[in-house]
Protein backbone atom coordinates (compact mmCIF):
# COMPACT_ATOMS: atom_id res chain seq x y z
CA UNK A 1 0.00 0.00 0.00
CA UNK A 2 1.35 3.42 -0.94
CA UNK A 3 1.67 5.73 2.06
CA UNK A 4 3.35 8.70 0.42
CA UNK A 5 3.21 9.78 -3.20
CA UNK A 6 5.08 12.82 -4.46
CA UNK A 7 4.12 14.00 -7.94
CA UNK A 8 6.11 16.46 -10.03
CA UNK A 9 7.26 18.57 -7.08
CA UNK A 10 9.01 21.87 -7.80
CA UNK A 11 10.52 23.97 -5.00
CA UNK A 12 12.27 27.29 -5.24
CA UNK A 13 14.16 29.66 -3.00
CA UNK A 14 13.86 32.91 -4.89
CA UNK A 15 15.70 32.32 -8.15
CA UNK A 16 17.25 29.06 -7.05
CA UNK A 17 15.28 25.98 -8.00
CA UNK A 18 16.11 23.43 -5.32
CA UNK A 19 13.77 20.62 -6.33
CA UNK A 20 12.83 19.93 -9.96
CA UNK A 21 9.88 17.76 -10.99
CA UNK A 22 10.49 15.11 -8.34
CA UNK A 23 8.14 12.13 -8.26
CA UNK A 24 8.35 8.99 -6.15
CA UNK A 25 6.31 6.72 -3.91
CA UNK A 26 6.91 5.14 -0.54
CA UNK A 27 4.98 2.08 0.57
CA UNK A 28 3.78 1.49 4.11
CA UNK A 29 6.57 0.02 6.25
CA UNK A 30 9.37 0.90 3.84
CA UNK A 31 12.68 2.43 4.90
CA UNK A 32 13.95 4.71 2.13
CA UNK A 33 17.23 6.59 2.12
CA UNK A 34 17.55 9.87 0.26
CA UNK A 35 21.17 10.50 -0.69
CA UNK A 36 23.04 13.07 -2.71
CA UNK A 37 25.70 15.73 -2.46
CA UNK A 38 25.28 18.95 -0.48
CA UNK A 39 22.84 21.26 -2.21
CA UNK A 40 21.15 18.47 -4.16
CA UNK A 41 17.75 19.43 -2.70
CA UNK A 42 17.30 16.69 -0.11
CA UNK A 43 16.47 18.94 2.82
CA UNK A 44 14.11 21.07 0.73
CA UNK A 45 12.31 17.95 -0.46
CA UNK A 46 11.82 16.70 3.12
CA UNK A 47 10.66 20.14 4.26
CA UNK A 48 8.17 20.29 1.40
CA UNK A 49 6.77 16.89 2.40
CA UNK A 50 6.50 18.03 6.03
CA UNK A 51 4.85 21.31 5.03
CA UNK A 52 7.64 23.66 6.11
CA UNK A 53 8.34 24.73 2.54
CA UNK A 54 5.62 25.70 0.06
CA UNK A 55 6.23 24.00 -3.28
CA UNK A 56 5.79 25.92 -6.51
CA UNK A 57 4.12 23.05 -8.31
CA UNK A 58 3.31 19.39 -7.86
CA UNK A 59 1.42 17.38 -5.27
CA UNK A 60 2.13 15.56 -2.03
CA UNK A 61 -0.36 12.78 -1.36
CA UNK A 62 -0.33 11.09 2.02
CA UNK A 63 -2.41 7.98 2.54
CA UNK A 64 -4.61 8.94 -0.42
CA UNK A 65 -5.19 12.50 0.81
CA UNK A 66 -3.74 15.49 -1.04
CA UNK A 67 -1.87 17.41 1.67
CA UNK A 68 -0.04 19.87 -0.61
CA UNK A 69 -1.94 22.87 0.76
CA UNK A 70 -2.06 21.81 4.43
CA UNK A 71 0.09 23.76 6.92
CA UNK A 72 2.80 21.78 8.71
CA UNK A 73 0.95 21.42 12.01
CA UNK A 74 -2.05 19.83 10.29
CA UNK A 75 0.24 17.30 8.59
CA UNK A 76 1.64 16.38 11.99
CA UNK A 77 -1.85 15.55 13.19
CA UNK A 78 -2.21 13.25 10.16
CA UNK A 79 1.01 11.50 11.14
CA UNK A 80 3.83 13.13 9.15
CA UNK A 81 6.76 14.04 11.42
CA UNK A 82 10.09 15.61 10.48
CA UNK A 83 13.28 15.55 12.52
CA UNK A 84 14.72 18.73 11.04
CA UNK A 85 18.30 19.35 10.06
CA UNK A 86 20.23 20.86 12.97
CA UNK A 87 17.73 19.34 15.45
CA UNK A 88 15.93 22.64 16.12
CA UNK A 89 15.04 21.86 19.75
CA UNK A 90 13.36 24.47 21.92
CA UNK A 91 16.47 25.43 23.91
CA UNK A 92 14.68 27.03 26.86
CA UNK A 93 12.31 24.11 27.41
CA UNK A 94 13.37 21.09 29.45
CA UNK A 95 13.76 17.70 27.80
CA UNK A 96 10.41 16.62 29.14
CA UNK A 97 8.69 19.84 28.01
CA UNK A 98 10.24 19.43 24.55
CA UNK A 99 8.67 15.99 24.35
CA UNK A 100 5.32 16.79 25.92
CA UNK A 101 4.72 19.92 23.86
CA UNK A 102 4.85 17.68 20.79
CA UNK A 103 2.32 15.14 22.05
CA UNK A 104 -0.70 15.06 19.76
CA UNK A 105 -4.18 13.66 19.83
CA UNK A 106 -2.89 10.68 17.85
CA UNK A 107 -2.68 7.93 20.44
CA UNK A 108 -0.24 5.10 19.98
CA UNK A 109 2.88 3.47 21.22
CA UNK A 110 4.85 6.63 21.89
CA UNK A 111 4.61 8.50 25.18
CA UNK A 112 7.21 10.34 27.24
CA UNK A 113 7.86 7.07 29.09
CA UNK A 114 8.30 4.90 26.00
CA UNK A 115 10.55 7.50 24.36
CA UNK A 116 12.74 7.51 27.48
CA UNK A 117 12.86 3.71 27.30
CA UNK A 118 14.27 3.84 23.77
CA UNK A 119 16.64 6.69 24.66
CA UNK A 120 17.67 5.83 28.24
CA UNK A 121 20.46 8.43 28.08
CA UNK A 122 17.77 11.11 28.36
CA UNK A 123 16.32 9.84 31.63
CA UNK A 124 18.74 11.69 33.93
CA UNK A 125 18.40 14.80 31.75
CA UNK A 126 14.62 14.94 31.94
CA UNK A 127 14.34 18.23 33.85
CA UNK A 128 17.31 19.92 32.17
CA UNK A 129 16.91 22.67 29.54
CA UNK A 130 17.58 21.28 26.08
CA UNK A 131 20.25 23.93 25.52
CA UNK A 132 22.54 22.19 28.03
CA UNK A 133 22.53 18.79 26.33
CA UNK A 134 25.34 17.22 24.31
CA UNK A 135 24.90 16.81 20.56
CA UNK A 136 23.93 13.16 20.81
CA UNK A 137 21.44 13.83 23.58
CA UNK A 138 19.94 16.69 21.58
CA UNK A 139 19.53 14.41 18.58
CA UNK A 140 17.81 11.83 20.75
CA UNK A 141 15.39 14.50 21.99
CA UNK A 142 14.76 15.64 18.40
CA UNK A 143 13.90 12.09 17.32
CA UNK A 144 11.86 11.47 20.46
CA UNK A 145 9.98 14.73 19.92
CA UNK A 146 9.05 13.64 16.39
CA UNK A 147 7.90 10.25 17.71
CA UNK A 148 5.58 11.89 20.26
CA UNK A 149 2.96 12.46 17.57
CA UNK A 150 3.00 8.72 16.82
CA UNK A 151 3.92 9.31 13.20
CA UNK A 152 3.01 7.00 10.35
CA UNK A 153 5.76 8.56 8.26
CA UNK A 154 8.98 9.65 9.92
CA UNK A 155 11.24 12.02 7.97
CA UNK A 156 14.81 12.15 9.29
CA UNK A 157 17.12 14.88 8.03
CA UNK A 158 20.81 14.08 8.63
CA UNK A 159 20.50 12.76 12.14
CA UNK A 160 24.24 12.07 12.18
CA UNK A 161 25.31 15.61 11.30
CA UNK A 162 27.90 17.00 13.71
CA UNK A 163 27.94 13.94 15.96
CA UNK A 164 30.90 11.75 16.91
CA UNK A 165 30.89 8.36 15.13
CA UNK A 166 30.28 6.50 18.42
CA UNK A 167 27.25 8.70 19.08
CA UNK A 168 25.95 8.18 15.55
CA UNK A 169 26.14 4.42 16.15
CA UNK A 170 24.11 4.83 19.34
CA UNK A 171 21.50 7.00 17.59
CA UNK A 172 21.13 4.43 14.79
CA UNK A 173 20.90 1.55 17.29
CA UNK A 174 17.96 3.35 18.92
CA UNK A 175 16.48 4.07 15.50
CA UNK A 176 16.59 0.36 14.70
CA UNK A 177 14.26 -0.12 17.65
CA UNK A 178 11.92 2.55 16.28
CA UNK A 179 12.02 1.04 12.80
CA UNK A 180 11.27 -2.44 14.06
CA UNK A 181 7.99 -1.05 15.41
CA UNK A 182 6.84 -0.88 11.80
CA UNK A 183 7.32 2.81 11.06
CA UNK A 184 7.70 4.10 7.54
CA UNK A 185 10.88 6.16 7.27
CA UNK A 186 12.40 8.50 4.70
CA UNK A 187 15.88 9.50 5.81
CA UNK A 188 18.58 11.76 4.49
CA UNK A 189 22.05 10.42 5.21
CA UNK A 190 25.47 11.57 4.03
CA UNK A 191 27.19 8.33 4.97
CA UNK A 192 26.51 6.04 2.01
CA UNK A 193 27.46 2.79 3.76
CA UNK A 194 25.15 3.56 6.64
CA UNK A 195 22.31 4.57 4.31
CA UNK A 196 22.59 1.32 2.36
CA UNK A 197 22.65 -0.70 5.56
CA UNK A 198 19.57 0.88 7.14
CA UNK A 199 17.36 1.42 4.09
CA UNK A 200 15.72 -1.09 1.81
CA UNK A 201 15.55 1.39 -1.05
CA UNK A 202 17.66 4.34 -2.11
CA UNK A 203 16.77 7.55 -3.92
CA UNK A 204 19.73 9.57 -5.18
CA UNK A 205 19.31 13.26 -5.90
CA UNK A 206 21.49 15.48 -8.05
CA UNK A 207 20.81 19.15 -8.70
CA UNK A 208 17.18 18.89 -7.64
CA UNK A 209 16.29 15.74 -9.56
CA UNK A 210 16.12 12.09 -8.63
CA UNK A 211 18.78 10.53 -10.87
CA UNK A 212 18.90 7.03 -9.45
CA UNK A 213 16.37 4.90 -7.63
CA UNK A 214 16.66 1.29 -6.64
CA UNK A 215 16.86 -1.51 -4.14
CA UNK A 216 19.76 -0.94 -1.76
CA UNK A 217 20.87 -4.58 -2.13
CA UNK A 218 20.87 -4.68 -5.91
CA UNK A 219 22.41 -1.27 -6.66
CA UNK A 220 26.14 -1.44 -7.14
CA UNK A 221 28.26 1.11 -5.41
CA UNK A 222 29.92 2.52 -8.52
CA UNK A 223 26.58 3.42 -10.05
CA UNK A 224 25.51 5.15 -6.85
CA UNK A 225 28.77 7.07 -6.58
CA UNK A 226 28.57 8.29 -10.18
CA UNK A 227 24.91 9.30 -9.74
CA UNK A 228 25.84 11.00 -6.46
CA UNK A 229 28.46 13.21 -8.06
CA UNK A 230 26.87 13.39 -11.51
CA UNK A 231 29.83 11.71 -13.21
CA UNK A 232 27.62 10.07 -15.82
CA UNK A 233 24.73 12.38 -16.51
CA UNK A 234 23.03 9.80 -18.79
CA UNK A 235 22.15 7.44 -15.89
CA UNK B 1 11.79 58.64 56.37
CA UNK B 2 10.98 60.66 53.27
CA UNK B 3 13.45 58.47 51.39
CA UNK B 4 11.74 55.25 52.55
CA UNK B 5 8.37 56.75 51.70
CA UNK B 6 9.61 57.76 48.24
CA UNK B 7 10.83 54.22 47.58
CA UNK B 8 7.52 52.77 48.77
CA UNK B 9 5.48 55.13 46.59
CA UNK B 10 7.87 54.32 43.75
CA UNK B 11 7.12 50.62 44.14
CA UNK B 12 3.38 51.33 43.93
CA UNK B 13 3.89 53.50 40.85
CA UNK B 14 6.24 50.88 39.39
CA UNK B 15 3.66 48.13 39.83
CA UNK B 16 1.35 50.20 37.63
CA UNK B 17 4.10 50.56 35.01
CA UNK B 18 4.75 46.82 35.19
CA UNK B 19 1.09 46.06 34.42
CA UNK B 20 1.25 48.48 31.49
CA UNK B 21 4.47 46.89 30.26
CA UNK B 22 3.39 43.27 30.67
CA UNK B 23 1.51 42.98 27.39
CA UNK B 24 4.23 44.81 25.50
CA UNK B 25 6.74 42.32 26.88
CA UNK B 26 4.59 39.32 25.91
CA UNK B 27 4.13 40.48 22.34
CA UNK B 28 7.82 41.22 21.99
CA UNK B 29 8.83 37.93 23.62
CA UNK B 30 6.51 35.69 21.61
CA UNK B 31 6.29 37.41 18.22
CA UNK B 32 9.13 39.96 18.22
CA UNK B 33 6.50 42.62 17.59
CA UNK B 34 7.09 46.02 19.16
CA UNK B 35 3.51 47.17 19.51
CA UNK B 36 3.55 50.94 19.19
CA UNK B 37 -0.22 50.98 19.73
CA UNK B 38 0.11 49.33 23.15
CA UNK B 39 -0.44 52.54 25.10
CA UNK B 40 -3.43 53.45 22.97
CA UNK B 41 -4.90 49.98 23.48
CA UNK B 42 -4.58 50.52 27.24
CA UNK B 43 -6.35 53.88 26.90
CA UNK B 44 -8.99 52.24 24.69
CA UNK B 45 -9.53 49.75 27.54
CA UNK B 46 -10.01 52.66 29.94
CA UNK B 47 -12.57 54.18 27.57
CA UNK B 48 -14.49 50.90 27.26
CA UNK B 49 -14.67 50.74 31.07
CA UNK B 50 -15.67 54.44 31.18
CA UNK B 51 -18.40 53.84 28.58
CA UNK B 52 -19.88 50.97 30.60
CA UNK B 53 -19.71 53.00 33.84
CA UNK B 54 -21.42 55.98 32.20
CA UNK B 55 -24.26 53.90 30.79
CA UNK B 56 -24.93 51.56 33.69
CA UNK B 57 -23.54 53.28 36.75
CA UNK B 58 -21.75 50.17 38.00
CA UNK B 59 -18.37 50.36 39.70
CA UNK B 60 -15.27 50.56 37.51
CA UNK B 61 -14.19 47.07 38.61
CA UNK B 62 -17.50 45.50 37.58
CA UNK B 63 -17.32 47.39 34.29
CA UNK B 64 -13.80 46.03 33.74
CA UNK B 65 -15.07 42.46 34.16
CA UNK B 66 -17.57 43.19 31.38
CA UNK B 67 -14.94 44.91 29.22
CA UNK B 68 -12.42 42.08 29.57
CA UNK B 69 -14.06 39.62 27.10
CA UNK B 70 -14.46 42.48 24.61
CA UNK B 71 -10.75 43.30 24.87
CA UNK B 72 -9.72 39.62 24.59
CA UNK B 73 -11.80 39.31 21.43
CA UNK B 74 -10.26 42.52 20.12
CA UNK B 75 -6.80 41.00 20.69
CA UNK B 76 -7.67 37.90 18.66
CA UNK B 77 -9.12 39.96 15.82
CA UNK B 78 -6.17 42.37 15.86
CA UNK B 79 -3.70 39.50 15.50
CA UNK B 80 -5.61 37.55 12.87
CA UNK B 81 -6.37 40.57 10.69
CA UNK B 82 -3.63 43.20 11.04
CA UNK B 83 -0.60 41.78 12.82
CA UNK B 84 -0.43 38.34 11.24
CA UNK B 85 -0.48 39.82 7.76
CA UNK B 86 2.11 42.45 8.63
CA UNK B 87 4.41 39.84 10.25
CA UNK B 88 4.63 38.03 6.91
CA UNK B 89 6.14 41.12 5.34
CA UNK B 90 9.24 41.23 7.56
CA UNK B 91 10.11 42.67 10.95
CA UNK B 92 9.72 46.35 10.08
CA UNK B 93 6.15 46.14 8.83
CA UNK B 94 4.50 45.32 12.21
CA UNK B 95 6.24 48.40 13.63
CA UNK B 96 4.69 50.58 10.93
CA UNK B 97 1.33 48.82 11.16
CA UNK B 98 1.08 49.35 14.93
CA UNK B 99 2.22 52.96 14.52
CA UNK B 100 -0.69 53.46 12.12
CA UNK B 101 -3.02 51.59 14.46
CA UNK B 102 -1.99 53.95 17.25
CA UNK B 103 -3.06 56.98 15.21
CA UNK B 104 -6.31 55.29 14.18
CA UNK B 105 -7.21 54.51 17.81
CA UNK B 106 -6.39 58.05 18.96
CA UNK B 107 -8.56 59.61 16.25
CA UNK B 108 -11.44 57.19 16.78
CA UNK B 109 -11.40 57.98 20.52
CA UNK B 110 -11.33 61.71 19.80
CA UNK B 111 -14.27 61.38 17.40
CA UNK B 112 -16.33 59.22 19.70
CA UNK B 113 -15.57 60.69 23.13
CA UNK B 114 -14.37 64.26 22.36
CA UNK B 115 -10.90 65.48 23.40
CA UNK B 116 -12.02 65.97 27.04
CA UNK B 117 -10.20 64.06 29.74
CA UNK B 118 -12.01 61.60 31.98
CA UNK B 119 -11.30 59.72 35.17
CA UNK B 120 -12.54 56.45 36.61
CA UNK B 121 -11.56 57.51 40.14
CA UNK B 122 -15.06 58.51 41.17
CA UNK B 123 -16.51 55.15 40.15
CA UNK B 124 -13.88 53.00 41.87
CA UNK B 125 -15.30 53.50 45.36
CA UNK B 126 -13.42 54.04 48.62
CA UNK B 127 -10.27 52.47 47.26
CA UNK B 128 -9.11 55.71 45.66
CA UNK B 129 -9.16 57.69 48.88
CA UNK B 130 -8.32 55.17 51.62
CA UNK B 131 -4.84 54.95 53.03
CA UNK B 132 -3.03 53.78 56.14
CA UNK B 133 -0.77 56.17 57.96
CA UNK B 134 2.03 53.85 59.13
CA UNK B 135 4.17 56.55 60.73
CA UNK B 136 4.12 60.29 60.32
CA UNK B 137 6.21 60.23 57.15
CA UNK B 138 5.02 56.92 55.71
CA UNK B 139 1.60 56.26 54.26
CA UNK B 140 0.30 53.30 52.30
CA UNK B 141 -2.54 54.01 49.89
CA UNK B 142 -5.15 51.33 49.36
CA UNK B 143 -5.03 51.84 45.60
CA UNK B 144 -1.25 51.43 45.55
CA UNK B 145 -1.52 48.17 47.49
CA UNK B 146 -4.27 46.88 45.18
CA UNK B 147 -2.22 47.65 42.06
CA UNK B 148 0.90 46.04 43.56
CA UNK B 149 -0.97 42.88 44.57
CA UNK B 150 -2.73 42.66 41.19
CA UNK B 151 0.60 43.13 39.38
CA UNK B 152 2.24 40.32 41.35
CA UNK B 153 -0.79 38.07 40.78
CA UNK B 154 -0.83 38.81 37.02
CA UNK B 155 2.89 38.12 36.62
CA UNK B 156 2.69 35.04 38.85
CA UNK B 157 -0.26 33.66 36.93
CA UNK B 158 1.52 34.21 33.63
CA UNK B 159 4.61 32.50 35.00
CA UNK B 160 2.53 29.49 36.08
CA UNK B 161 0.76 29.44 32.72
CA UNK B 162 4.07 29.43 30.83
CA UNK B 163 5.84 26.87 32.99
CA UNK B 164 3.06 24.46 33.99
CA UNK B 165 0.46 24.26 31.23
CA UNK B 166 0.74 22.71 27.81
CA UNK B 167 -0.60 25.89 26.19
CA UNK B 168 2.22 27.73 27.98
CA UNK B 169 4.87 25.31 26.67
CA UNK B 170 3.39 25.76 23.21
CA UNK B 171 3.76 29.52 23.60
CA UNK B 172 7.38 29.25 24.73
CA UNK B 173 8.19 26.75 21.97
CA UNK B 174 6.65 29.02 19.33
CA UNK B 175 8.50 32.02 20.75
CA UNK B 176 11.81 30.17 20.50
CA UNK B 177 11.33 28.65 17.04
CA UNK B 178 8.00 29.10 15.27
CA UNK B 179 9.07 27.01 12.28
CA UNK B 180 10.10 24.04 14.44
CA UNK B 181 6.93 24.46 16.51
CA UNK B 182 4.82 24.01 13.38
CA UNK B 183 6.79 20.81 12.66
CA UNK B 184 5.79 19.29 15.99
CA UNK B 185 2.14 20.07 15.39
CA UNK B 186 1.73 23.47 17.04
CA UNK B 187 -0.59 25.89 15.23
CA UNK B 188 1.60 29.01 15.46
CA UNK B 189 -1.21 31.27 14.21
CA UNK B 190 -3.43 30.22 17.09
CA UNK B 191 -0.59 30.65 19.59
CA UNK B 192 0.16 34.14 18.29
CA UNK B 193 -3.51 35.11 18.46
CA UNK B 194 -3.69 33.82 22.05
CA UNK B 195 -0.56 35.81 23.00
CA UNK B 196 -2.00 39.02 21.55
CA UNK B 197 -5.33 38.43 23.27
CA UNK B 198 -3.55 38.06 26.64
CA UNK B 199 -1.45 41.16 25.93
CA UNK B 200 -4.47 43.28 25.03
CA UNK B 201 -6.39 42.07 28.09
CA UNK B 202 -3.54 43.04 30.43
CA UNK B 203 -3.14 46.38 28.59
CA UNK B 204 -6.81 47.04 29.36
CA UNK B 205 -6.07 46.29 33.03
CA UNK B 206 -3.32 48.89 32.84
CA UNK B 207 -5.86 51.27 31.30
CA UNK B 208 -8.24 50.64 34.21
CA UNK B 209 -5.51 51.51 36.72
CA UNK B 210 -4.55 54.58 34.69
CA UNK B 211 -8.15 55.77 34.79
CA UNK B 212 -8.48 55.19 38.54
CA UNK B 213 -5.11 56.75 39.49
CA UNK B 214 -5.46 59.84 37.31
CA UNK B 215 -7.09 61.14 34.17
CA UNK B 216 -6.93 59.99 30.58
CA UNK B 217 -7.80 61.48 27.20
CA UNK B 218 -7.71 60.22 23.61
CA UNK B 219 -4.03 61.16 23.33
CA UNK B 220 -2.80 59.63 26.61
CA UNK B 221 -1.56 56.47 24.89
CA UNK B 222 1.94 57.45 23.72
CA UNK B 223 3.02 58.59 27.21
CA UNK B 224 1.90 55.26 28.65
CA UNK B 225 3.73 53.48 25.83
CA UNK B 226 6.99 55.24 26.70
CA UNK B 227 6.79 54.21 30.36
CA UNK B 228 5.84 50.65 29.39
CA UNK B 229 8.65 50.51 26.85
CA UNK B 230 11.20 51.77 29.37
CA UNK B 231 10.06 49.16 31.90
CA UNK B 232 10.48 46.39 29.31
CA UNK B 233 13.97 47.53 28.30
CA UNK B 234 15.17 48.13 31.87
CA UNK B 235 14.02 44.61 32.79
CA UNK B 236 15.68 42.90 29.83
CA UNK B 237 13.55 42.61 26.71
CA UNK B 238 11.10 39.72 26.61
CA UNK B 239 11.73 38.49 30.14
CA UNK B 240 8.60 38.35 32.29
CA UNK B 241 10.00 38.79 35.80
CA UNK B 242 12.47 41.27 34.33
CA UNK B 243 9.55 43.38 33.16
CA UNK B 244 8.05 43.42 36.66
CA UNK B 245 11.40 44.43 38.15
CA UNK B 246 11.94 46.94 35.34
CA UNK B 247 8.58 48.55 36.07
CA UNK B 248 9.38 48.76 39.78
CA UNK B 249 12.83 50.21 39.08
CA UNK B 250 11.31 52.85 36.79
CA UNK B 251 8.70 53.78 39.40
CA UNK B 252 11.31 54.09 42.18
CA UNK B 253 13.60 56.14 39.92
CA UNK B 254 10.76 58.56 39.22
CA UNK B 255 9.70 59.06 42.84
CA UNK B 256 13.33 59.43 43.95
CA UNK B 257 13.85 61.93 41.15
CA UNK B 258 10.85 63.86 42.42
CA UNK B 259 12.61 64.16 45.78
CA UNK B 260 15.34 66.15 44.07
CA UNK B 261 12.87 68.30 42.20
CA UNK B 262 9.22 67.56 41.29
CA UNK B 263 9.93 68.26 37.62
CA UNK B 264 12.86 65.86 37.63
CA UNK B 265 10.63 62.79 38.24
CA UNK B 266 10.06 61.66 34.65
CA UNK B 267 13.59 62.67 33.67
CA UNK B 268 15.06 60.38 36.35
CA UNK B 269 13.16 57.48 34.78
CA UNK B 270 14.52 58.35 31.34
CA UNK B 271 18.07 58.56 32.73
CA UNK B 272 17.76 55.10 34.31
CA UNK B 273 16.50 53.79 30.96
CA UNK B 274 19.44 55.34 29.11
CA UNK B 275 21.93 54.03 31.67
CA UNK B 276 20.56 50.49 31.28
CA UNK B 277 20.71 50.79 27.48
CA UNK B 278 24.34 51.91 27.60
CA UNK B 279 25.42 49.20 30.05
CA UNK B 280 23.46 46.31 28.59
CA UNK B 281 24.00 46.81 24.90
CA UNK B 282 27.75 47.24 25.08
CA UNK B 283 27.66 50.97 24.52
CA UNK B 284 29.37 51.35 27.88
CA UNK B 285 32.48 49.64 26.63
CA UNK B 286 32.56 51.79 23.52
CA UNK B 287 32.20 54.95 25.56
CA UNK B 288 34.92 53.87 27.96
CA UNK B 289 37.31 52.90 25.19
CA UNK B 290 36.94 56.13 23.26
CA UNK B 291 37.34 57.99 26.53
CA UNK B 292 40.80 56.54 27.11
Amino acid sequence: MTLLRVEGLDCRYGLLQAVRAVSFEIAQGEIVALIGANGAGKTTLLRAIAGAHKPLAGRVVFDGVDITRLPAHRRVSLGVALVPEGRRLFPGLTVEENLRVAASRRRGRWTVESVLEVFPLLRPRRQMPAAGLSGGEQQAVAIGRALMCNPRLLLLDEVSLGLAPVVVDAVYRSLAGVISEGATVLLVEQDLTRALKVASRVLCMLEGRIVLEGDSKSLDRDRIVSAYFGLRRAV
Amino acid sequence: MTFVNAVLQGIFLGAFYAVLACGLSIMFGVMRIINLAHGDIAVLGAYVVFFIVEHTGVSAFVAFAVALPVMILLGYVLQLTVLERSLKAGILTPLLATFGLSIVIQNLLQLTFSPDVHSLGSSAGLITTSSWQVTSGLSVSALGMVILVVAVVVFGALQLFLSRTRAGWMMRATAEDADAAELVGIDSRAVYARATAIAVAIAALGGLFLGIRSVFGPLSGPTQLIFAFEAVVIGGMGSLWGTLLGGLALGVAQTLGAQIHPQFAVMAGHLLFLAVLIVRFGGGRVVLRTGR
